[in-house]
């Protein structure tokens, strides 16, 4: 037993031995009126406790996850000479948006248990368990290149600047079609596949001003917003109408 | 410049909402219509949520109405106790299709539904337009004035009620029937449903060419008002910031359109609308009919 816990402290010694410093160029976005999307710098050193025995080469993981939420994936089939939405499965939990960057092919930096551990990969990020057809994976597969087409599903291999084993950099693309909450950002430090260690922060994605206003009007007194939206039509209307007779005259 | 919709939650450009309600205005101003059968799709293409598009659209045709009743209610052409019945018929129908509307939304057809009921009513209107304009203009090529029916089913049924603007005296079921009815396409469609209804008063109430238009749209207003009403509270997809761009650019649109429109012939502009109706139909049409290149979709609006 003792013995167990002397040597579970020693791989965690070891384990810790490169430790990552992170620095991100700006840990808020800011969604305001005229967003189209934001570029983010995210770098930072390995700190080295003495020299590394290993000979496996050094490589680093980054993985931004927008939040998490069920999504509902529809197949269409041809019924009575139209395409219908037929099956659907409930994706349990997927991210609104995702990235991996890593600074190597992804076969060679991470291996499949560490994978199935740290849940990096896309396809692993994605949670979907107890659907209803038998051939989910074409739905998850459907979900991530839909996704993927939209730029929020990105695989960005290899896109790592890491010099010397110690210095990382990279930049990360949130497109304009944006959902807010908070991006937790991993960076994991690998060698030979396995994760010797790992990081994580968040960046927040928030709507500002007036597109904050508006969407929490919206959502916390409908009643009040949805008369706001009248009024405004009502006037646009009117002042329409006030300027065709004024031109006419 | 770019445009992050609040409630969409998609970026699109300012411009391109400017130019689809200019282009809607115009054809509004040319037509009479409310353009809410060409904003709604045209707002699919551009890749707002079919949910936000259809409640948007609702809150831009209050717009473009308001103002047109305003020169209605000016010149009188407006029968406000028949409007009134439409009405009725009309908060029942809207009730109605709200409700239709946010039970297909839960099993995934809500797309199909809409899409649906634009090809059967835009085909249907579209070629009965185009058939009676073709027949009015070689009529009037001939030089016989046409000829209208006077009595048909709907003088036999009771509740008789009188319309002194339309000058009839008439069951109140009809209207009120054709109200509800465009009700529920107003909230299903995204429409005014003009496009049926000014149809359905001439051919079916027997109501004068000149009262019709006020009449409809005055039922319009408080249908389309209700509607995006309704959508706010339960599925909060009216987009206020959206509706502002196609206002603006439908506003300045009704003005230019409404100017191009005094120099086509009545007949030439119903054939050209007809055509328009028929054009939109037939796309919609080969979206369901021709095998989709992505077979799946992803709603991630649940729960």
């Amino acid at each position: 037993m003792i013995r167990a816990l002397v040597l579970l402290l020693t791989l965690a010694g070891a384990a810790r031995a490169e430790q990552i410093v992170l620095g991100l160029s700006n840990d808020e976005v800011a969604i305001t009126a005229n967003f189209d999307g934001s570029d983010i710098l995210i770098f930072g050193a390995v700190k080295r406790d003495g020299a590394v025995a290993d000979a496996a080469p050094l490589q680093v993981i980054i993985t931004v996850s927008g939040p998490r939420a069920p999504a509902m994936v529809r197949h269409k089939a041809r019924r009575f000479g139209i395409w219908v939405n037929t099956n659907a499965v409930e994706i349990d939990e997927a991210p609104s948006f995702y990235a991996v960057a890593t600074s190597a092919p992804i076969s060679d930096v991470l291996s499949h248990t560490e994978d199935l551990r740290q849940s990096i990969s896309t396809p692993r990020a994605i949670r979907s368990v107890g659907a209803q057809v038998d051939n989910t994976a074409d739905y998850t597969e459907a979900l991530i290149r839909i996704r993927a087409g939209d730029g929020l599903y990105q695989v960005l291999e290899g896109a790592i600047d890491f010099e010397q084993e110690t210095l990382f950099r990279t930049q990360v693309t949130l497109p304009a079609n944006l959902i807010e909450g908070s991006y937790q950002t991993r960076i994991f430090l690998t060698r030979g596949g396995q994760v010797v260690d790992r990081y994580e922060t968040a960046i927040s994605v928030r709507k500002v001003g007036i597109e904050r206003w508006l969407f929490n009007l919206a959502h916390e007194k409908p009643l009040p917003y949805g008369l706001l939206s009248l009024l405004i039509a009502v006037i646009a209307g009117w002042a329409a109408s006030a300027a065709f007779a004024g031109l006419r005259r | 410049m770019q445009l992050y919709l609040p409630i969409a939650e998609v970026s699109v450009n300012a411009f391109l909402l400017l130019g689809l309600g200019g282009l809607v205005g115009i054809l509004s101003g040319m037509f009479g219509v409310g353009g809410g059968f060409l904003i709604t799709p045209l707002l699919f293409i551009v890749g707002i949520p079919p949910a936000v598009a259809v409640a948007t659209s609702a809150n831009q045709i209050v717009a473009s109405s308001f103002s047109a009743l305003l020169a209605h209610l000016k010149r009188r052409t407006v029968d406000i106790p028949m409007g009134a019945v439409l009405l009725a018929g009309g908060l029942v129908g809207s009730a109605l299709g709200v409700m239709v509307f946010n039970l297909l939304k839960a099993q995934g057809q809500v797309d199909l539904l809409v899409k649906l009921c634009y090809v059967v009513f835009l085909g249907i209107v579209g070629g009965l337009m185009l058939l009676e304009s073709l027949r009015a203009l070689r009529r009037s090529r001939r030089g016989t004035p046409p000829v209208r029916r006077k009595h048909n089913w709907v003088h036999n049924l009771p509740l008789k009620m009188k319309f002194r603007v339309s000058g009839l005296y008439i069951s109140v079921i009809p209207p009120f029937g054709v109200g509800l009815l465009v009700g529920v396409l107003a909230a299903i469609m995204g429409v005014g449903g003009g496009f049926i209804m000014v149809p359905a008063m001439i051919y079916l109430l027997g109501m004068p060419t000149k009262v019709v238009i006020g009449t409809s749209l005055l039922q319009i207003i408080f249908v389309t008002a209700f509607t995006t009403l309704l959508h706010a509270m339960t599925n909060y997809t009216v987009d206020i910031v959206l509706a502002l761009m196609l206002i603006i650019g439908g506003v300045v649109g009704a003005q230019v359109g409404a100017r191009l429109g005094t120099r086509l012939r009545a007949e030439q502009l119903r054939i050209l609308l007809a055509l328009l109706v028929l054009a939109v139909c037939g796309q919609l049409a080969l979206d369901l009919l021709i095998r989709p290149s992505e077979l799946f979709s992803v709603d991630a609006r649940i729960g």
